[in-house]
């Protein structure tokens, strides 16, 4: 969970793997705040400065590409929620809205977008790439503010992957009879796409850059307590000389993207969001013929076996469910461990815990930033006093939380039965839940006991085990011996309940094509 | 007075590899064209679909397991199967979809042919499908597909053996278990496959083929928590957002491809019913000394 020093392009920074020396070689936290030596040493403030983002105090609606208002002249604020302070007014798009930009994208695609030769598409999206890159800054500081994530995160993860999204997709624009569906596949049409507040720029570009690719228009709908990396990046696209109409950013609530999915103009649903919302977006598709892809919740196991590097294995299992605050729908968010190792490995991981440094998102040194909203604390909160009720064993390390904004300290349940609300139930935050297992064969099962199906980790040192387990775990990714990684060439996405269809590589094309 | 009385065949339901009646003791009367009895043809119940997903799911992990070399096999020597009841298929055909011998002859022909098509894509499906992904870091990242699991089947309703193996076929080829709902005007062809299928290598339970009611049948699967994906192919189409909803409950993947199910099955099939059941894997690992 340091910064990222490894020089490895668009990746998140390098999982420490077993041959790396921290703990041993003092360069940590570890050894200032465990106490030995009675004197507290302390890391003096490293704030990102804010200067490189100029808030305006209202944005509109990025519709036709231009900004205006929304027709009914709604707005809502948008909070840091770091300190709870208004960062700026947001239009609420309402049904006119939605008409006029599914209109606008319509209009683009059938006059502008899609008649343009590919390879012509291919630079504007090589174009946005760029100027994210070249804007790099501004968007890191401007997602922690909007969003409560760690600087080092947006800085390190989210905005250099949004870049990459954008430049992998380019090259596809004009090599898409050569990508497997056939010889001229074809544009879907207008796809209205709906993303969460938990990764809102890399959401933002996961939606618009395969689907522009593809030859098709967008009216995206960005989360609502997160819109402003969205509305920028309308602006980059601006920049960038986009035409008109084919990229529209409508800010809105629930309302605003149920509006959107029901709209008859719109040929292809994309979801990232919750099951429950889902659900009810394949239901309100039923019998139009839409097309649809589904990216969903998820309870992903993180199994570690006993001949597994501790030392990675805790880092990864860390990585696994502290990342962005637990805000990630493949969080490791069930440690399973063999039972031979349990004390060890919870051990260690309670230690390095006490060494994540929890506060300000725009710290440099910060490892756990702020819960993006207060509902969704409340549900945290909930979720983690059920874990207590039902009989597990709750711990987190000692650790001081700011008094104004969301926050939540990183919490271990030990003794989880699987019964337990908080084995079963996506919590969508800093909490893990710890399973124990004896045999590979129990770890399978725990594993798949869930309807969800997204992620998984594996930890050991035994390569048949690794590929013997990585084949029986029912999930779209597995990561072996690392954690959340993600790359535009890598397909991510869940089977059963987690959704369907896939987002990135060639497969994720097939979403935005019509074959 | 004929020399000797022929032998009459009980239609009855096919679910683990066996062939048992309702369980609510219903069958229902299946005729020619011209309203000649054919057959009493068992007629499923719900708790028959039920336990045909019971069945299916049971059989998933053999199934699945099973190397992609001995699934092309085992779905090869169906096809055999198929050739040496090539007659009695054509009969079928005469019979109970009216054809003529030689369209009825030719139809089969066709359905065996398809079958060895999609028994030899078992070991080159994910071949197509998968990929080496180049991500910007030191892993190894790979994708495969992998079968989606228990799928229900609405055989279309216009077409006797030929329709039912194109929409079987590639759902078993890719290592899913299936739950078949058969034509109800056409069942006689769907169980004379099943009787192929239970003496073809083919483990028990894989293939499940319900006879019956489609708009009593399909709802139960639709709505069913254990099934993965539905095909609604032989659905009506005043049915299907009904079953589309219902399927809305566990997120099951639904193949609908608005085509009217008196479409032409001679046609050849691609392989979009081949990637739909499908999942795909990614997996990573770090690249290291």
């Amino acid at each position: 969970m340091r910064p990222g020093t490894e020089a490895e392009g668009t990746g998140k920074p390098l999982m420490k793997g077993a041959n790396d020396a921290r703990g041993a070689d003092g360069g940590g936290a570890l050894a200032e705040t465990a106490g030995t030596t009675g004197t507290e040493w302390e890391y003096a403030p490293a704030p990102e400065s804010r200067d490189v983002v100029t808030l305006a105090p209202e944005y509109g609606l990025f519709l036709n590409g231009e900004f205006v208002p929304a027709a009914g002249g709604a707005r809502f604020a948008t909070v840091n929620p770091a300190t709870e302070e208004p960062l700026a007014e947001v239009a609420e798009a309402g049904a006119e809205d939605v008409d006029r930009a599914v209109a606008a994208a319509r209009e683009a695609y059938e006059r502008v977008w899609g008649p343009m030769p590919p390879a012509e598409r291919a630079k504007y999206l090589y174009r946005i790439a760029r100027v994210l890159q070249e804007r790099s800054r501004e968007f890191a500081v401007l997602e922690s503010l909007d969003n409560g994530k760690p600087i080092k995160e947006t800085r390190d993860v989210d905005v250099p992957l949004a870049a990459a999204h954008f430049f992998y997709h380019a090259g596809w624009a004009d090599k898409l009879e050569y990508a497997g569906f056939g010889p001229s596949p074809r544009p879907v049409g207008v796809a209205g796409q709906i993303i969460p507040w938990n990764f809102p720029l890399l959401m933002a570009a996961w939606k618009l850059a395969p689907a522009l690719a593809a030859g098709n228009t967008c009216v995206l709908k960005p989360a609502e307590t997160t819109p402003l990396t969205a509305l920028l990046l309308a602006q980059v696209c601006q920049e960038a000389g986009l035409p008109p109409g084919v990229v529209n950013v409508l800010t809105g609530a629930g309302e605003t993207g149920a509006a959107l999915v029901a709209h008859p103009g719109v040929d292809k649903v994309a979801f990232t969001g919750s099951t429950e919302v889902g659900k009810q977006i394949r239901r309100t598709l039923a019998g139009t013929g839409k097309r649809l892809t589904l990216e969903l919740g998820g309870k992903a196991a993180n199994v570690v076996f006993d001949d597994a590097p501790v030392e990675a294995a805790v880092e990864g299992i860390v990585n696994g469910i502290f990342f962005n605050q637990g805000h990630v729908c493949c969080a490791g968010s069930r440690l399973l461990v063999q039972e031979s190792v349990a004390d060890t490995v919870t051990d260690r991981l309670r230690e390095r815990l006490g060494t994540l440094r929890l506060g300000d998102p725009l710290d440099k040194n910060t490892d756990i930033g702020a819960i993006n909203s207060r509902q969704q604390l409340d549900k945290i909160s909930e979720l983690a006093a059920a874990g207590e009720a039902e009989g597990a064993e709750r711990w987190s390390p000692p650790c001081q939380l700011p008094g104004r904004g969301y926050w939540f300290p990183p919490t271990v349940f030990t003794g989880v039965a699987q019964s337990h609300r908080i084995a079963r139930e996506e919590i969508f935050g800093p909490v893990l839940s710890v399973l124990t297992f004896r045999t590979p064969e129990e770890a399978v099962t725990k594993a798949n006991n869930t309807p969800y199906g997204l992620s998984a980790g594996v930890w050991t040192d035994k390569g048949s085990r690794i590929l013997w387990l990585a084949q029986r775990l029912r999930a779209g990714v597995v990561w072996a011996n690392t954690y959340n990684r993600f790359d535009p060439a890598s397909p991510f996405g869940g089977y059963r309940e987690s959704g369907f269809g896939r987002e990135g590589g060639r497969h994720g094309l097939a979403a935005y094509l019509d074959a | 007075m004929p020399d000797r009385l022929d032998v009459r065949k009980t239609y009855k339901l096919f679910i683990g590899g066996a062939f048992p009646r309702s369980e609510s003791g219903r069958s229902y009367p299946v005729t020619g064209p011209d309203g000649t009895l054919l057959a009493h043809v068992a007629l499923a119940s719900r708790k028959d679909a039920r336990d045909a997903v019971t069945a299916a799911r049971a059989a998933f992990g053999r199934w699945s397991g099973a190397t992609a070399y001995n699934r092309g096999q085992v779905l090869y020597r169906v096809a055999e199967m198929l050739e040496g009841r090539l007659d009695q298929f054509t009969s079928q055909g005469v019979q109970n979809e009216g054809l003529d011998r030689a369209d009825a002859e030719r139809a089969v022909a066709a359905a065996i042919d398809r079958w060895v098509w999609y028994a030899g894509w078992t070991d080159k499906v994910a071949q197509v499908a998968g990929s080496a992904n180049p991500v910007a870091g030191p892993y190894f990242n790979f994708s495969v597909p992998e079968p989606a699991g228990v799928v229900a089947v609405l055989a279309p309703a216009g077409s006797g053996l030929l329709g039912l193996v194109s929409v079987v076929a590639p759902v078993i080829a890719t290592g899913n278990t299936a739950v078949v709902v058969a034509s109800e005007r056409y069942p006689l062809a769907a169980v004379t496959l099943a009787e192929v299928l239970a003496t073809s290598d083919v483990p028990g339970g894989v293939v499940n083929v319900l006879t019956g009611r489609a708009g009593e049948l399909a709802p139960v699967l639709a709505g069913h928590m254990d099934v993965n994906a539905i095909d609604l192919t032989g659905a009506k189409p005043p049915d299907r957002a009904d079953l589309e909803r219902l399927a809305a409950e566990n997120v099951k993947r639904v193949f609908a491809t608005g085509e009217d199910t008196d479409q032409d099955w001679a046609a050849a099939p691609g392989i979009r019913r081949l990637l739909a059941f499908l999942e795909t894997k990614t997996v990573w690992h770090p690249v290291g000394i």
